[in-house]
């Protein structure tokens, strides 16, 4: 009779003692996982960066870096804007941004953009990260309606970085978060009055 | 098992030996009696610093907005009366004189600001800021009595107004050659503020120094009560679970 | 290695049986595990050996983590230990850890070594298993020293000069010496990379292999005991020692009540005093390295102090660092100095009683006179106690002989507690 109560007493015990370890061991691992996550100073030179746009003459791109990564600006002339809106949907892979993460909620539209005016969009090609060339002649393909073109397997997309059908690229050029905080200055990285 | 505890208390007492702060060569210190918990105090003592030392001293490895998050401040405070050389509050704290005209001007750079505590001791600056003492020989026209021969000024005169200092003839069976003996401080010309206040502005400027040495120490201490908490929660389970495997041993 | 009956034929569980079949893995847990067999009358004194493997695992892991952050390099060490306490998230956390880890082994490590001087664990069979963890504590002596120099402070900087440049009393070569274990003409970037090389890299591998081989040759001829008998000696029928416990669950279980009180003391220092008022993290070590101004008491850290103070009683800086050297190696040869044909204090006469309490005294006089600095009456003293301390090694052969011994029982000694 004792034995079978001291049994499962040792047994109740064990199993007591293996989970209270068990929790230890998970949450004495929480500091190391943690300190994996960027630490202030990444999140400090991780912080948006401002763009003055005051130089910037139409249909001229300037490349800035936000987080390590190369983002284009490219302030569209009017020309420009003709020819993104010629560039037919049937061209295109996802002509209408509906691939979410490639872009924040405000730029689901045919310009991709705050403003018309100015597209921000990351250089990244979005097939394996090369950075794509800027390729605003028109012609003399047909359907080439200016845009970019990736030298390293032939990615090409439209004027508000909409990826076209037929190239190794899944998805349209990312654009990051961005906002203006005056009207000829562009912060990168951040969406909201936050800075 | 009572002996193994005798053993093990004794070897707690041996390894907690008293601090290993000898005292200094120097005259005897008084106690800062800051209280590194006092956030008021804390403010204080981050204004003080900004404005009367972070001119020529850095905190290099302090940001402003880790001081915004302790202290209690809005990052609109922060960028208000904190920064002054500054414009994003994840900067550090730098110091406005460049380091190199510094250490042309006083013969070395002065100090980086953000260990001082942990290295000298809250008592030692406390005493520091309030030992400067006037020598017409010195090219300050001071001289502290915890720092001889210090290159850096009285910045904090207009506040504590100046004094001299009185020194004994080393007494008769002192060593040979011994100096003389610092006996105590002379007010020469009042400042701007009582000597009560003067302390406590230095003890709130010592005050945030320490927090500065290190701003982890509140959430390490409250961190360390749970973690002893649980490890007696589990020294009781796995007692009871040794007591029972070893019930059968005679 | 001894063979091992199987249990009982071939285990259930499929997935096991898998591995069993082409790893030894269960016969590799009995032999270890579930039958080694040790003294069922273990004290306190017999935790500190998996306590050291506690604490070698911490500061394994947590000086991954370090790793990780961590900058080699004169110009960054400093800023990149700062970094580490302030921006990398518990960063501070993992840091204490390690400095703490790192007092705590040697805290852990002497008493273990001292369970040995109690109940001749270093005695025939065990003198290899002696030797080899004297070669560990050898080596954990260079891991801390490498490993201080890492945070690049003025106690980092300097401490490492005054040790480095005890090597320049070696007769002819020594200046030479000097400069080609620093690499450079003077403690720079390049020393520092290198110690960083030997703290993370070499001395680590050599300390797991070394524990490993210290834990092979210990199960091969078997745990001591306070009573100082070979519990083999007296095995039941089914050749199981009669006064021996299952390593698991038995020791296992044992321990385990220890390893958490342990960590709780440790726990304790680490959240609540780090610093340990200046002995475990050193006030001079958060100001960074400044060569031209060195600071006004250099002391390596408290467990290096009782050597150091032998060093220092010497007036001669060769002979003091030969000395200084004697007195780490002296314990090696405690094996062959102890002639006692009894092991365990319980059962030894009044003289070595009276000597290894002196010993014990002369190691803590000398470990606080190591911190004090070098003049007048510490001076003295730290000769009358190194003197102590040489005899108690030197004089052994003799004292051991001559010393009145107890008859020891056949069976060890053991009370339910």
């Amino acid at each position: 009779m004792t034995d079978d109560v001291d049994r499962n007493r040792r047994h109740f015990l064990t199993v007591a003692t293996a989970v209270t370890g068990g929790v230890g061991i998970a949450l004495a691992s929480i500091p190391f996982l943690a300190s994996l996550k960027p630490s202030a100073r990444a999140q400090a030179l991780g912080a948006p960066v401002e763009v003055p746009l005051g130089s910037l003459e139409p249909g001229e791109m300037v490349r800035v870096i936000w987080r390590g990564k190369l983002v284009f600006v490219l302030r569209r002339s009017q020309a420009m804007l003709a020819q993104l809106e010629k560039t037919g949907a049937e061209l295109l892979r996802d002509p209408n941004s509906e691939v979410a993460e490639q872009q924040p909620e405000f730029a689901v539209n045919p310009y991709r953009s705050l403003q018309p005016e100015y597209l921000v969009v990351e250089g990244s090609c979005t097939h394996l990260g090369c950075a794509p060339l800027p390729e605003f002649q028109v012609g003399p393909a047909p359907n080439w309606h200016g845009g970019f073109f990736c030298p390293c397997h032939g990615s090409r997309f439209d004027l508000a970085g909409r990826v076209y059908k037929g190239v190794p690229a899944p998805t349209n050029l990312r654009v990051p978060p961005y906002r203006f905080i005056q009207d000829d200055v562009l912060m990168i990285g951040s969406e909201t009055g936050a800075a | 098992m009572t002996r193994a505890l005798y053993t093990v208390a004794l070897l707690a007492i041996i390894v907690c030996v008293p601090p290993a702060f000898a005292a200094s060569g120097g005259a005897e210190l008084e106690p800062a009696g800051n209280d590194v918990g006092n956030i008021a105090s804390l403010q204080r003592g981050a204004r003080n610093f900004v404005n009367y030392c972070a001119g020529c001293h850095s905190a290099q490895y302090v940001r402003y907005n880790s001081i915004a998050k302790d202290l209690g401040l809005t990052e609109d405070q922060v960028i208000e009366n904190l920064m002054f050389n500054a414009e994003k509050t994840f900067e550090t704290i730098e110091a406005s004189m460049p380091l190199d005209a510094a250490t042309r001007w006083f013969g070395q750079p002065p100090p980086d600001m953000s260990l001082m505590a942990r290295a000298k001791g809250t008592d030692y600056i406390f005493n520091f800021l309030k030992g400067f003492y006037l020598d017409s020989e010195s090219p300050t026209g001071v001289d502290n009595l915890h720092l001889p021969g210090t290159s850096m000024p009285h910045v904090l005169w207009e506040l504590q107004g100046y004094q001299r200092a009185l020194f004994d003839e080393p007494d008769q069976g002192a060593e040979a050659g011994a100096g003389p003996v610092f006996s105590h401080f002379e007010s020469v010309s009042s400042g701007a503020i009582s000597p009560e206040d003067y302390d406590a502005f230095v003890r709130d400027t010592v005050n945030f120094l320490e927090y500065i040495s290190e701003p982890v120490r509140g959430t390490r201490r409250v961190l360390g009560v749970w973690v002893l908490m649980f490890l007696t929660v589990f020294l009781i389970i796995a007692n009871m679970l040794k007591n029972q495997i070893w019930k059968d041993v005679t | 290695m001894q063979r091992v009956e199987l249990e009982v034929g071939r285990p259930q569980n499929s997935f096991i049986r898998w591995i069993d079949d082409r790893f030894p893995l269960l016969e590799t847990m009995r032999y270890h595990a579930t039958q080694y067999y040790a003294s069922k009358n273990f004290n306190i004194w017999y935790v500190f050996g998996v306590l050291s493997l506690v604490v070698l695992v911490i500061q394994l892991v947590t000086g991954i983590f370090l790793t990780m952050n961590y900058k080699p390099s004169s110009a960054e060490a400093f800023a990149s230990v700062e970094y580490i306490m302030r921006d990398v998230d518990f960063g501070w956390l993992i840091r204490y850890m390690h400095s703490t880890g790192a007092s705590f082994f040697f805290i852990v490590v002497y008493l273990h070594m001292f369970r040995a001087m109690l109940y001749g664990s270093y005695k025939k069979p065990r003198e290899l298993l002696w030797i080899i963890g004297m070669l560990i504590f050898l080596s954990l002596m260079a891991e801390a020293f490498a490993g201080y120099l890492l945070p690049w402070g003025q106690m980092s900087y300097w401490g490492a000069q005054v040790i480095i440049s005890l090597f320049g009393a070696v007769p002819f070569v020594g200046d030479a010496l000097v400069e080609y274990i620093k690499g450079d003409y003077s403690i720079s970037d390049i020393t520092l990379n290198r110690f960083f090389a030997l703290h993370v890299v070499l001395l680590p591998l050599a300390l797991i292999g070394l524990v490993f081989v210290h834990i092979v040759a210990l199960h091969h001829v078997g745990s001591s005991n306070p009573d100082g008998i070979e519990i083999k000696e007296y095995k039941g029928p089914d050749g199981v020692p009669l006064d021996g416990v299952a390593f698991h669950p038995y020791h296992t279980s044992k321990d385990l009540v220890a390893i958490i009180i342990f960590l709780m003391v440790f726990s304790g220092v680490v959240f609540f005093a780090p610093d340990m008022g200046g002995y475990f993290l050193e006030h001079a070590n958060f100001e960074p390295a400044n060569t031209m101004v060195t600071p006004e008491h250099i002391a390596p850290v408290w467990y290096f102090t009782p050597f150091y103070a032998i060093l220092r009683a010497v007036p001669n800086k060769l002979w003091g660092a030969i000395l200084m050297g004697a007195a780490v190696l002296l314990p090696l040869f405690l094996p062959w100095l102890d002639r006692s044909r009894v092991r365990s204090i319980r059962y030894r006469g009044w003289i070595y009683r009276t000597s290894l309490g002196l010993f014990v005294i002369s190691f803590f006089a000398l470990g606080w006179l190591g911190l004090q600095p070098a003049e007048g009456l510490y001076v003295a003293l730290a000769r009358i106690f190194s003197v102590v301390y040489f005899a108690f090694f030197l004089l052994m052969p003799y004292y051991t002989t001559i010393d009145r011994t107890k008859p020891v029982p056949e069976r060890v000694v053991y009370s339910h507690d």
